[in-house]
């Protein structure tokens, strides 16, 4: 079944700047019309990675395929069924939105270019800036003007390099519901985001460090693999026990979350054993699932703990 | 693989046609563009002068005595003349005068020693290279007064009634191809010279820093748009601009100061684009270098610099030391300015020019192949 076929289907990519590993023996398989977020904390590689994909830089050694051409040897194939948007604004802020568009048409070399650039400004609601500078617009409506170019082509895979950074809630939920829509219709992004809310959003996840993937898959089986054992504190005057929390044997992490404390551990009975002194009849204790944050935080203190 | 996968006519297109509208939007750079030579041509109206020494000089002598001997011996010791060699035929000297290769020819004409002992008063002919004025002024005026000089030593014994006539020689000075001495037939073509390296180094430095640094490089980058498309798309809206800013030049030459057109237009019109090629090579190569925009204009000064001061352009080439002409050889504004000025003031053809066309060629192909090679170093 060629519609089965991964989109992406790396192996082992590798890439070092001047002797640093950015990005280390990396394995990925995405399937069509996936949504797959990918997190990590800053420098951990998902920029030099999405970068590999779209043939803005060459991987050092490592193997696989880009929409069913090879990575290494026909990123000039994968280019143009590929819509890449960086992370910085990176159209011309001198240029209207209207000569943007064309500009980024003519560049793809796409027939019946006026009608095709008008009806995307009208799909995407940019009519009413057409012949604004791109460089006046707000942050939101800038990266929608992003999201618009590199749809113009109508690329089968999204490289999407934290899109919504600085973006506000409305304009992010207009944004996601861009990528379901675009999902339905079998197109596939990979989205790289710092925001815990739009990881749950993916339909799968990765997580990097350092360069190197140390979980992937939905966000159950990612917090179900992580091995955390977590507790909802509530009560009056919770964020008092915060700091007595934190230093029991066992308890790894302590987040307040509004008037509720997240306290979390990988052993679960060492965790509880550490916590019974303090379940009294001041606070409200109840056994929860650990959330990604924890586990994302969590993997991050593993990491430097090695 | 079609020809389009390699270089898209198309994409090319795309490309120039952004430049020109980024170019509109940047009022001011436009503006610099067209007021820099304007700007340019009336500060530099004012000659500048100095007073170079050992300046190349032929002799044709058709006379060999003891007179002439003596006006030579003169020459040499004033410091202002170097006396190369002598020369057989007016045409040989012509030529050398024409390509530059030397500042002044002497004409000893035929029975000159006969006539002067005759107390004829004979002629000596001196002719100059005079295209930069301030080259040769003071030359000339020393050239009168030792010639006479030399002379009165000579003249001894039952030549010595001649001393009492006014000056034994009729000195006939030929200042060719600028008579008047008007350091402005100099300057104006020069400027050319000096004005396109200035704005098409900088421009083309900073419009792919530009660029790099605001990021849209990235974006280019991951579009099958080549790196060749970007380059020479990039490179043609400047090529034009740089012709925009010689036809003011020439204009405000022509009706502003006057200054005459000898050679061929079109001539000058096609060698200009090898010049202009080599700038934006610099340019291309600055902008792989610098890592943001003002260091891409630090650059394009620190190559500016040395052009202006050591091309010719500020002072006499011939007055420079040593040292200094031979980074000045190096750079394509020496040369340049010296195909300029002999178009448009000797009135040179091509193969008048071609010594100093090559050199051009050369700076060119080297500054292409680093700004190329490291153009493609940068992707990755």
């Amino acid at each position: 079944m060629a519609e089965e076929t991964p989109v992406i289907d790396v192996q082992d990519i590798t890439k070092s700047f001047n002797g640093k590993t950015v990005v280390n023996k990396l394995s990925l398989r995405v399937s069509p019309g996936e949504i797959y977020g990918f997190l990590g904390p800053n420098g951990s590689g998902k920029t030099t990675f999405i970068r590999m994909l779209c043939g803005l830089l060459r991987p050092d050694s490592g193997s696989g395929v880009c929409l069913g051409f090879d990575i290494q040897k026909e990123a000039e194939k994968i280019k143009p069924l590929v819509g890449y948007m960086s992370q910085r604004f990176s159209l011309y802020e001198d240029l209207s939105v209207l000569e943007n568009l064309s500009f980024m048409g003519r560049i793809y070399g796409l027939q019946n270019l006026k009608s095709l650039v008008h009806d995307s400004i009208e799909r995407m609601g940019l009519a009413r800036f057409a012949n604004q500078l791109a460089g006046t617009l707000s942050g939101g409506w800038k990266q929608r003007l992003a999201l618009t170019a590199c749809l113009l082509h109508q690329p089968r895979l999204l490289l999407l390099d934290e899109p919504t950074a600085g973006v506000d809630p409305k304009a992010r939920r207009d944004f996601w519901d861009d990528i379901y829509r675009l999902s339905e219709q079998g197109v596939t992004s990979l989205i790289s985001t710092h925001y815990m809310d739009e990881a749950e959003r993916c339909h799968r996840l990765a997580y990097l460090s350092y360069g190197n993937l140390l979980t992937a898959g939905t966000a159950d089986e990612v917090i179900a693999t992580a091995g955390l054992t977590s507790w909802l504190v509530s009560g009056d005057n919770v964020h008092l026990l915060a700091a007595r929390l934190k230093a029991i044997e066992g308890v790894e992490q302590v987040v307040p979350f509004g008037n509720t404390l997240h306290v979390s551990g990988h052993d679960a009975e060492k965790l509880e054993q550490g916590l019974h002194p303090f379940m009294d009849k001041d606070f409200h204790w109840q056994k929860t699932n650990a959330n990604l944050e924890e586990v994302f935080i969590s993997l991050m203190q593993d990491r430097e703990v090695q | 693989m079609r020809l389009g996968d390699i270089f898209s006519l198309r994409r090319f297109g795309a490309i120039i046609g952004k430049e020109f509208v980024q170019m509109r939007r940047d009022r001011i750079t436009f503006a610099m563009m067209i007021a820099i030579p304007i700007m340019q041509m009336i500060v530099f109206g004012f000659a500048i002068n100095s007073d170079p020494k050992h300046l190349p000089t032929v002799i044709l002598a058709a006379d060999h005595s003891v007179f002439s001997r003596s006006i030579i011996t003169a020459m040499r010791n004033s410091g202002y003349f170097q006396i190369i060699r002598t020369v057989a035929s007016e045409a040989e000297a012509d030529l050398l005068i024409e390509e530059g290769d030397v500042q002044f020819v002497v004409t000893i004409p035929e029975g000159f020693s006969r006539r002067l002992v005759r107390g004829e008063r004979p002629a000596l002919l001196l002719t100059a290279d005079a295209t930069d004025p301030s080259a040769t002024s003071n030359a000339l005026a020393a050239f009168r007064l030792l010639a006479e000089a030399a002379l009165t030593r000579d003249l001894e014994g039952p030549l010595r009634h001649l001393r009492r006539n006014a000056p034994p020689l009729n000195m006939i000075v030929h200042a060719r191809f600028n008579p008047e001495g008007i350091a402005k037939y100099n300057i104006v073509p020069g400027l050319m010279g000096v004005v396109l390296t200035m704005t098409l180094v900088i421009i083309t430095a900073l419009a792919i820093t530009r660029e790099r640094e605001r990021g849209t490089m990235e974006n280019l980058l991951s579009t099958p748009v080549k790196p060749m498309e970007v380059m020479f798309g990039k490179i043609v809206p400047y090529v034009i601009v740089g012709y925009v800013q010689m036809g003011v030049i020439l204009l405000a030459g022509r009706f502003l100061f006057h200054v005459p057109m000898m050679g061929n237009l079109a001539l000058l019109l096609v060698v200009s684009l090898l010049f202009i090629a080599a700038n934006l090579g610099v340019g291309l190569t600055f902008s792989t270098l610098a890592r943001n925009q003002l260091q891409a204009v630090q650059m394009a000064f620190f190559f500016f610099l040395p052009s202006i001061l050591l091309s010719g352009f500020m002072f006499p080439f011939r007055g420079m030391p040593l040292w200094a002409q031979r980074i000045g050889e190096m750079l394509p504004l020496t040369h340049y300015l010296r195909i300029v000025r002999g178009i448009v003031l000797k009135g040179n053809g091509f193969l008048q020019i071609l010594p100093n066309l090559w050199p051009i060629g050369v700076f060119l192909v080297v500054a292409l192949f680093i700004g190329l090679t490291r153009y493609h170093r940068t992707l990755d």
